[in-house]
C-alpha cells in the first residue's frame, strides 16, 4: 500500500482517505487536481505551439521570425500576451455586449475540452468516456457557434460576412469528417479513445484505412480554418472576418484558440489513425506515451504549417463543391467499400481475434486486403477526377473558341 | 475510474474550462487603460462611415447549406451505433445499414440534381 501514494496521479484519492480524509471529499479533489493538470497542458502548450508555427513560416518564407526575446524568440509569444493584456479594450457601441464578451471564452473553451478526453499514456487520461469520439465532434463544433456569435454580435458588416462564411464553410466539412471517423470505428469497434488505441497496438489504422486518413486530416484542415481553406479570415476580402472588432486579450484568445485547435485536431489525428501513445516499452514506462504521442502528432502538424505558408485560398465556391461533390461522394464511397470488405474478412477469418489483436503478424492479412482495397479505390477516384478534368478543359476551350469566332464575325462587317 | 467518476471529470472540466480563458480577460481588465470616445466607438467599416443596419436577412444559400448539412449530420448519428457493433452484426443487420448509405448517398444526389450544392 505504501508503495501506491508514490505515483499521486492515479491513487490520490486512496492516499488522501488513509491520511484521514471523508471519501467523497478526496475523490473531488483527485478530480479536481486532474481537471487541472488535464486544463493547464494545452494552456501552456499552445505558446510553443505559436512559436514553432511562426519560426517555420518564417522559414518558408526566407524570414528569420521571432529571434529577439529570449533564446531563438521562444518568449516572443509571452511578451506578446503581456502586451494584449495591457491594450486597452474596445467594446463598439452597437455591439451585444454579453454575447461580445462571451464568444472569445468560449472559443477557447471548446478547444480546452477537447483534451479532457486525449489519452496521454496508457494510465493518463482525464476521462476515458465510452462515447470519446461522439464528445469531440460535438464539443468541436461548439467552436463554430462561438465564432457565430462573435460575427453577430459585432455589429459590423464584415464581421457578420465572416460569420456566414464560417457557418456555411466549417458546417459542411463536418459531415465528411464524421463519415471518415466511421472507418477506424468499424476497426476498432469502440467510441473509447483509450479503447481506439488500444486497438491499434498491432497496426495503426493509417494503413488500413489511408482514404479516411487523408479525408479526416482535409477536413480538418477546413475546420481549423486553414490555408488553403482560410477563408473565413479572408484579410483581402473580409478585413479580418468575424474578429474584426476584437482587441486586446479578447483578441488574443481567438488566436490562441485557432492555433491550439490546429493542433489539437492533429493530436485527434495521430490518436485516431496513428496509434496515439503506442510505441516501444510504452507498458513497461508510461510516460513514454507522451513523447510518442508528442512526435506523432508534431509531424502532420508541421504538414499543415508548411501548407499554410505554401498554397494559395480558394475561393468560397470552389471551397463548398469540393466539398460536397468530391469528398462527401468519396468518403460514403469509402466507407461501403470498406463496410463491404471487412465483412468479406472476417467472414474467411482472415482478421484478428480479440486475443490476438496486439500482435503484429495477425493483424497483416487484414491491413494488406484494406490497403490493396484503398489504394484501387484511390486510382479510380483519380482517374474519375482526370476524365472530368479534361472534359471541363475541353468544354472552357469550346466556349472561348465560339466566342472568339462570334467577336470575329461581328468585326469584319463593320470594319468593311 | 468508474462511469460516473469519468462524467464527474467532464463536469468538473466543464467549469473550470470557464475560468480558465476568464482569467487573462481580468487581468487585462485590472491593467489596461479606459479612455473611450466616440469614434473610437464607432464601429469599424475601412474608415466609411456605417449605412444601414448590421443584422438584415442574409442569402437563401446559407440557409440551404445549413439544411443539407442537418440531413447528413442527423442520418451520420445513427450509423455510429452500427459501425461500433460492426464485428458483431449479423448479415442482415450489415445489410440494413447498407441501405441506410445508400439512403444517405441518395439524398446527397437529390441535392446535387436540384443545384442545392451551386454556390452562386
Amino acid at each position: 500500500m505504501e508503495a501506491q501514494c508514490i505515483n499521486i496521479l492515479e491513487t490520490l484519492a486512496p492516499c488522501l482517505v488513509r491520511g484521514g480524509m471523508d471519501p467523497g471529499l478526496a475523490q473531488f479533489l483527485s478530480i479536481a487536481a486532474g481537471v487541472l493538470i488535464v486544463s493547464a497542458i494545452p494552456l501552456v502548450s499552445v505558446i510553443i505551439f505559436i512559436w514553432i508555427e511562426r519560426k517555420i513560416a518564417a522559414r518558408v518564407q526566407d524570414r528569420l521570425g521571432p529571434n529577439r526575446v529570449g533564446p531563438f524568440g521562444i518568449l516572443q509569444n509571452l511578451a506578446d500576451a503581456v502586451k494584449l493584456i495591457i491594450k486597452e479594450d474596445i467594446t463598439p457601441a452597437g455591439a451585444d455586449r454579453l454575447i461580445y464578451n462571451a464568444a472569445p471564452i468560449i472559443a477557447m473553451l471548446s478547444v480546452i475540452l477537447i483534451w479532457g478526453v486525449v489519452p496521454f499514456t496508457p494510465v493518463h487520461i482525464g476521462a476515458d468516456l465510452d462515447i470519446g469520439v461522439v464528445y469531440v465532434v460535438a464539443i468541436g463544433s461548439v467552436g463554430t457557434l462561438a465564432i457565430m456569435m462573435a460575427g453577430w454580435s459585432s455589429n459590423n458588416k464584415y464581421a457578420l460576412l465572416g460569420a456566414f462564411r464560417v457557418v456555411a464553410a466549417l458546417v459542411s466539412y463536418e459531415v465528411p469528417m464524421i463519415v471518415a471517423l466511421l472507418v477506424p470505428l468499424m476497426l476498432a469497434g469502440t467510441m473509447s479513445m483509450q479503447g481506439i488505441v488500444e486497438a491499434q497496438q498491432g497496426m495503426w489504422f493509417v494503413v488500413a484505412a489511408p482514404i479516411a486518413a487523408v479525408i479526416f486530416y482535409i477536413s480538418n484542415l477546413a475546420e481549423t480554418g486553414r490555408a488553403p481553406f482560410d477563408l473565413i479570415e479572408a484579410e483581402s476580402e473580409l478585413v479580418a472576418g468575424y474578429n474584426i472588432e476584437y482587441s486586446g486579450m479578447k483578441f488574443g484568445l481567438f488566436m490562441a484558440s485557432e492555433f491550439l485547435h490546429s493542433f489539437t485536431v492533429n493530436l485527434l489525428f495521430a490518436i485516431i489513425f496513428l496509434g496515439g501513445w503506442s510505441g516501444p516499452f510504452v507498458h513497461q514506462l508510461p510516460i513514454l506515451g507522451v513523447v510518442y504521442l508528442a512526435i506523432k502528432s508534431l509531424i502532420p502538424y508541421l504538414f499543415t504549417i508548411v501548407l499554410r505558408s505554401t498554397v494559395p485560398r480558394v475561393r468560397i465556391d470552389q471551397m463548398m463543391a469540393f466539398n460536397w461533390k468530391f469528398l462527401v461522394p468519396v468518403s460514403i464511397i469509402n466507407v461501403l467499400l470498406v463496410a463491404f470488405v471487412l465483412k468479406i474478412i472476417q467472414e474467411l477469418g482472415l482478421s484478428p481475434s480479440p486475443e490476438n489483436v496486439h500482435d503484429f503478424a495477425a493483424n497483416v492479412p487484414q491491413a494488406v486486403i484494406l490497403l490493396a482495397t484503398n489504394l484501387l479505390m484511390g486510382l479510380v477516384t483519380l482517374n474519375v477526377l482526370r476524365n472530368a478534368g479534361r472534359r471541363e478543359r475541353i468544354a472552357d476551350q469550346a466556349r472561348a473558341l465560339r466566342t472568339a469566332e462570334q467577336r470575329d464575325s461581328a468585326i469584319v462587317p463593320s470594319a468593311s | 475510474m468508474t462511469v460516473v467518476n469519468e462524467w464527474a471529470f467532464i463536469g468538473v472540466f466543464m467549469a473550470v474550462a470557464w475560468l480558465l480563458p476568464a482569467a487573462p480577460l481580468v487581468i487585462s481588465w485590472i491593467f489596461r487603460p479606459r479612455r473611450p470616445n466616440a469614434i473610437k466607438m464607432a464601429t469599424y467599416e475601412c474608415g466609411v462611415e456605417t449605412v444601414g443596419d448590421t443584422w438584415v436577412q442574409f442569402k437563401v444559400q446559407y440557409y440551404l447549406n445549413g439544411l443539407v448539412f442537418l440531413v447528413f449530420d442527423v442520418e451520420l448519428v445513427f450509423l455510429f451505433p452500427w459501425a461500433i457493433a460492426y464485428s458483431q452484426l449479423d448479415f442482415f443487420a450489415f445489410g440494413a445499414g447498407l441501405l441506410f448509405i445508400f439512403l444517405l448517398t441518395d439524398a446527397l444526389i437529390y441535392a446535387w440534381k436540384k443545384n442545392a450544392l451551386e454556390w452562386q
